[in-house]
């Protein structure tokens, strides 16, 4: 059953990607280690962090595409999945600083002894196994989409209002964690990390080997996700998406397929949460932050949503030119966030992978594709159709 | 209620109302196994309405609404309702556009529909031959791998039923299955139907009398959510009240 699963999910495309991310996640790192500074081919670990980061967020948006462009639910609170996940190895690394803090205690993180707390909180506990730690970044996050999805859901709470529920979640979080009570380190957040697992995550080996566990957890999530839309799970996600009724009156439970689609998600967006903290180095409120989450929208939207790879394109495309705007043209990089959101939705409305089939010539659509350019929110016509008054029709 | 042991479907006393207007008004309608029933009847008739009632689309302010002589439908919800047996043809044809018409016909199959054994399914060699007659049955095997939302009107229609059949439901409710096809092809789909109630009973609902009379069954007219008449289609177009209440106008 389970080899059934795994052989379906390896479809071309699929194999492509994978091997694509195992190479870079190979490749990469040797292009860091073993050729010198100076010469050609290098890659400088300042970069091999910045990539490393773009992956991460490639998991963010794979995720966010599992729920939006396969199952229809607009999910505009993704980022604080990422961000809890990121808590949880933030706390893991703040463990790891031992005595080296300023304040040298070796229990407490700084920022509580700068409140004069005496313990760790119960909730500190058992975050410095690593183990412990990364069963956390699943678990959380998960916890959390499990029980909104469950309210949620099951009180078929649909489109926008949906949409502005998890952006209100997010919000919520944000507020929380700003709290210095909340024991997260406030405004501040989790930073000053020293090691990883023992090695020093300022080493050029470690971010290399961090870079190649974001590729191979890309990879992964590419596997995952291509075996669940190439199941029949997966077009009865679609089926939700476009015709959530019809769905329920073919004897599916709607509000558990889009649960489990949800929580899923929110795992991935956990694991990609994990992987960004240690390479930029901190964790604060500001990733709970809705206009984050947005972003997240914006790079599934611009890469092509329902599709595994529009979704890392699009945050690989975006996050390269936020890089490069705000560095040479800082203050307009919003302007250009923005002109790039009303361009994709007026002129790309399958983005980028869209646009290839359609230069390309390559007639039949990609199976996920939704079938016409309304917006998700909209599938007015379908509910339209099945609501209880009789259409108005001419009688013999 | 020992009339409503061996029914397919049992309405006793039905009535809901919408904001203070009755859409179903005191309805009693009796389907028995493997019968065909057809419904007649102007706009606002409720009809649409009833079949809401009967799937859990809406739940009925009082009455009784039975499922095979015994399984109380009013407290069940859509999924459950249809995982009994009960299949539903929409008014206006719903399929899954960006799904091919084999997937239309293998997500409507009936197969266990929880996450994990969706998840792991694959089809097997019944399967298929299942979905392959069905697209034989409903005319579609040469546009199987074609995607549901290129087909015509007609063509929806037909596959849509053809996802009933794929469902094997015991009582089947069809909503205007003829609107938008050929005289040939509502010929073709009354032999269907005919057919299918030989072993299921089938309600269906329609406006175009040729058809009714085509199927050649027993006959309800509603109007404002009650029984106008019952019985053949002679004696009830030979109804007073129906030709002023429906068939005059």
């Amino acid at each position: 059953m389970l080899t059934q699963a795994l052989f379906r999910a390896l479809d071309r495309k699929a194999i492509w990607l994978i091997g694509i991310f195992l190479a870079v996640a190979i490749l990469v790192p040797m292009a860091n280690l073993l050729i010198p500074p100076g010469q050609f081919g290098h890659v400088p670990t300042y970069l091999v962090s910045l990539l490393g980061k773009y992956l991460s967020y490639a998991i963010l948006a794979l995720a966010l595409d599992l729920v939006w462009g396969y199952c229809g639910i607009l999910s505009l609170g993704h980022g604080a999945f990422f961000a809890l996940g990121g808590y949880a190895m933030g706390m893991y690394l703040m463990r790891q600083i031992g005595s080296r803090g300023v304040y040298g205690n070796p229990v407490l993180p700084d920022f509580m002894v700068f409140l004069n707390w005496r313990d760790l909180p119960w909730y500190w506990l058992g975050f410095d196994n690593f183990w412990f730690a990364m069963a956390m970044v699943l678990f959380v996050p998960g916890l959390l989409a499990f029980l909104f999805g469950f309210f949620a859901f099951r009180s078929r709470v649909t489109g926008v209002y949906l949409s502005i529920m998890t952006q209100a979640m997010t919000f919520a979080l944000l507020l929380a964690f700003f709290r210095n009570d909340m024991g997260f380190g406030g405004n501040n957040g989790l930073t000053d990390f020293k090691d990883i697992l023992g090695g020093p995550i300022q080493a050029q080996t470690t971010r290399a080997a961090l870079f190649a566990a974001t590729a191979i957890a890309l990879a992964l999530s590419v596997l995952v996700c291509s075996g669940i839309v190439n199941s029949k799970l997966g077009k009865v996600m679609i089926a939700v998406r476009d015709a959530e009724s019809r769905t329920r009156f073919l004897g599916y439970r709607v509000e558990y397929v889009k649960l489990f689609a949800f929580t899923v998600s929110a795992i991935m967006a956990g694991i990609a949460g994990a992987l960004y903290v240690p390479q930029v180095g901190i964790i604060n409120p500001g990733e709970f932050d809705p206009a984050n989450s947005i972003e997240i929208v914006i790079w599934t939207a611009l890469g092509g949503r329902g599709t595994l790879v529009g979704p890392i394109i699009g945050a690989i495309v975006v996050n390269l030119g936020k890089s490069w705007f705000t560095t040479t043209l800082p203050e307009l990089w919003l302007f250009a966030l923005g002109a790039l959101f009303v361009c994709s939705t007026l002129f790309l409305p399958k983005g980028i992978v869209g646009l290839w089939h359609q230069v390309f010539g390559r007639r039949q659509k990609p199976i996920g594709a939704a079938p016409t350019q309304s917006s998700d929110i909209e599938k007015g016509e379908d509910a339209a159709s099945l609501s209880g008054n009789p259409q108005p029709k001419p009688a013999e | 209620m020992s009339k409503a042991q061996d029914t397919m479907l049992y309405l006793n006393g039905v009535s809901v109302a919408f904001d203070g207007f009755k859409a179903i008004n005191n309805l009693s309608i009796i389907v028995g196994p493997a019968e065909m029933l057809a419904i007649i009847g102007p706009n606002g008739a409720g009809k649409t309405t009833m079949m809401d009632i009967i799937t859990g689309k809406t739940r009925p302010d009082a009455g009784d609404v039975l499922f095979d002589g015994r399984t109380d439908l009013t407290r069940l919800d859509e999924a459950a309702i249809a995982n009994l047996g009960i299949g539903r043809k929409f008014q206006k044809p719903t399929v899954f556009e960006s799904h091919t018409v084999w997937d239309n016909l293998e997500l409507a199959l009936k197969k266990p529909r929880g996450i994990f054994p969706t998840l792991f399914y694959a089809a097997d060699a019944p399967d298929t031959a299942r979905i392959a007659a069905i697209l034989d049955q409903v005319r579609l095997s040469h546009r199987r791998h074609e995607l549901a939302a290129n087909l015509s009107h007609g063509q929806k229609q037909w596959l849509e039923i053809g996802m009933l059949l794929a469902q094997d439901p015991k009582l089947l409710l069809v909503d205007e299955p003829v609107a938008g096809m050929t005289d040939s092809e509502t010929e073709e789909t009354a032999k269907l139907l005919r057919d299918i109630a030989g072993t299921r009973s089938v309600v269906v609902v329609e406006h175009d009398m040729s058809f009714v009379r085509e199927l050649g069954s027993r006959v309800v007219c509603l109007a404002e959510g009650a029984v106008l008449a019952e019985g053949s289609l002679d004696q009830v177009s030979a109804n007073p009240l129906v030709i002023e209440r429906y068939l005059g106008r």
